[in-house]
């Protein structure tokens, strides 16, 4: 069955979870961020866009809140509010990564 | 004549296809097996005819396997999707069992390992769908319990309900104890009883336990079956007294659990808030907060939403999306956030269930 390597591909890639942080002032412009270049800088600003969206939206139903996390299936997004803007941890989970430690 | 399963096989490269064509037209259940090479086309095939299984590649241009297979878990959530790759990569394996694929497969390199391949496909196209407890198909707990009760046996069940668990004790027939969500007793019975489906197992019987139902069981079975049928035919004034009844208990629920207040919220707009007055407005949020969760989880292709926390002053928010409704339950900010998220999940499915 070796015969099915042949089939392997080199072709079009998978998108990868974004995984780093990033500080976003109060308009939704990523002012700096820690995750990969080769990231869409569209989808991290459309991240920072919701975060700041789920902050206001909360404030306008009197619940103010401080600090969110999002879970998604394969995703942690953890965003803190801060005076100018938010400051947004995404995590991406991969529960059989294998660790480098010990 | 028997109908035959329908396979669905998405890849870009015809030559995979044909040889993966020729390959499971040999399970042992004969599957007609239809192809597509684009996410577009497998998703018309989709909705053209019903097709039971769908086993797709990762790698795709313009529409990748893990967009396809996010769109066809919320078109088809009865479809068993199987993803068949080259793609060795335990990120992509977690996000596939994250979109609920039920089977993740490197392409087969061995006879060995293709042969384990059809056995797996052939088992996922004979197993049925549908309510009833996990090792008995087409058997309500009422059924279950019932028949350890006529064998005279002495057992004890631990039934699982999502995030809920009970037991209820048999001893030599007769239906001595039950626990579930903190409850004892016929009223704890009565609360498994109405759980539509989960898994149960049978643990050694605990003969010495204290007995804390003394009725029998028939009568006991006699008393739910006449409780559901009211609720599945409920009158004019049954259904006002049932509603009233439920509010009480989900108060008290509340109350019992330490969570300050609940709101849950429809699709359609409508709420319910219980311990709150501000029930509207929360609900709002919730919806927002649910739809800027989902335009993420498409953007980022993030797999379905799990649940929202959210810190405020004084207390500690739940959001959790469930079928057709979201619930956000409020703690008190001093509580673990992990143990607050699993008791949020057991609250709501006990209101659930």
């Amino acid at each position: 069955m070796g015969i099915l390597k042949l089939f392997s591909k080199t072709g079009p890639a998978v998108r990868r979870l974004p995984a780093g942080s990033m500080t976003v002032d109060r308009q939704g412009n990523v002012v700096a961020t820690t995750v990969s270049s080769a990231y869409p800088k569209a989808s991290l600003a459309a991240v920072a866009g919701e975060v700041l969206k789920v902050f206001s939206e909360a404030r306008a139903a009197h619940m103010p809140l401080s600090e969110i996390h999002l879970h998604f299936a394969s995703l942690r997004i953890t965003a803190r509010a801060m005076r100018g803007g938010a400051i947004v941890f995404l995590s991406p989970n991969i529960p059989l990564k294998t660790s480098s430690a010990n | 004549m028997e109908s035959r399963h329908r396979i669905l096989l998405l890849d870009d490269n015809p030559d995979v296809l044909e040889m993966y064509r020729e390959i499971l037209s040999q399970l042992p259940s004969k599957p007609e097996i239809h192809t597509a090479t684009t996410g577009a086309r497998a998703l018309a095939l989709l909705d053209a005819e019903p097709v039971r299984l769908l086993v797709c590649d990762l790698k795709m241009p313009k529409m990748d396997g893990l967009q396809v297979l996010s769109i066809v878990r919320r078109r088809y959530p009865e479809l068993r999707t199987v993803v068949l790759t080259a793609v060795q990569d335990e990120e992509f394996r977690s996000r596939a069992y994250a979109l609920g694929v039920d089977l993740f497969w490197l392409k087969p390199e061995t006879q060995l390992n293709l042969q384990m391949f059809m056995e797996c496909l052939e088992s996922l196209l004979g197993r049925d769908a549908g309510s009833g407890f996990r090792g008995v198909q087409s058997k309500s707990l009422m059924d279950i319990v019932q028949m350890e009760c006529l064998s005279q046996a002495s057992t004890v069940l631990r039934i699982t309900h999502g995030a809920l668990t009970g037991r209820i004790w048999i001893s030599d027939g007769e239906l001595v104890h039950a626990e579930a969500e903190g409850a004892v007793g016929e009223p704890a019975f009565r609360r498994i009883l109405e759980w539509k489906s989960g898994t149960f197992e049978s643990l050694p019987p605990e003969p010495d336990h204290e007995r804390t139902i003394d009725k029998p069981i028939n009568a006991l079975l006699l008393e739910m079956a006449q409780a559901m049928d009211e609720v599945a035919n409920p009158g004019a004034n049954g259904s006002e007294d049932a509603a009233h009844r439920k509010t009480v208990w989900k108060l008290s629920a509340l109350t019992r659990e330490g969570a300050e207040w609940v709101v849950s919220a429809g699709e359609t707009g409508a709420s319910e808030g219980w311990g709150t007055q501000n029930a509207n407005e929360a609900a709002a949020w919730m919806r927002q907060a649910g739809e800027c969760c989902k335009r993420l989880s498409e953007r980022l292709e993030a797999g379905p939403l799990s649940h929202v926390e959210g810190c405020a002053m004084e207390r500690r928010l739940i959001l959790l999306p469930c079928d057709k409704k979201a619930f956000l339950v409020a703690w008190p900010l001093d509580t673990d956030s992990q143990r607050t998220t699993e008791q949020t999940k057991q609250l709501v499915a006990s209101w659930e269930s």
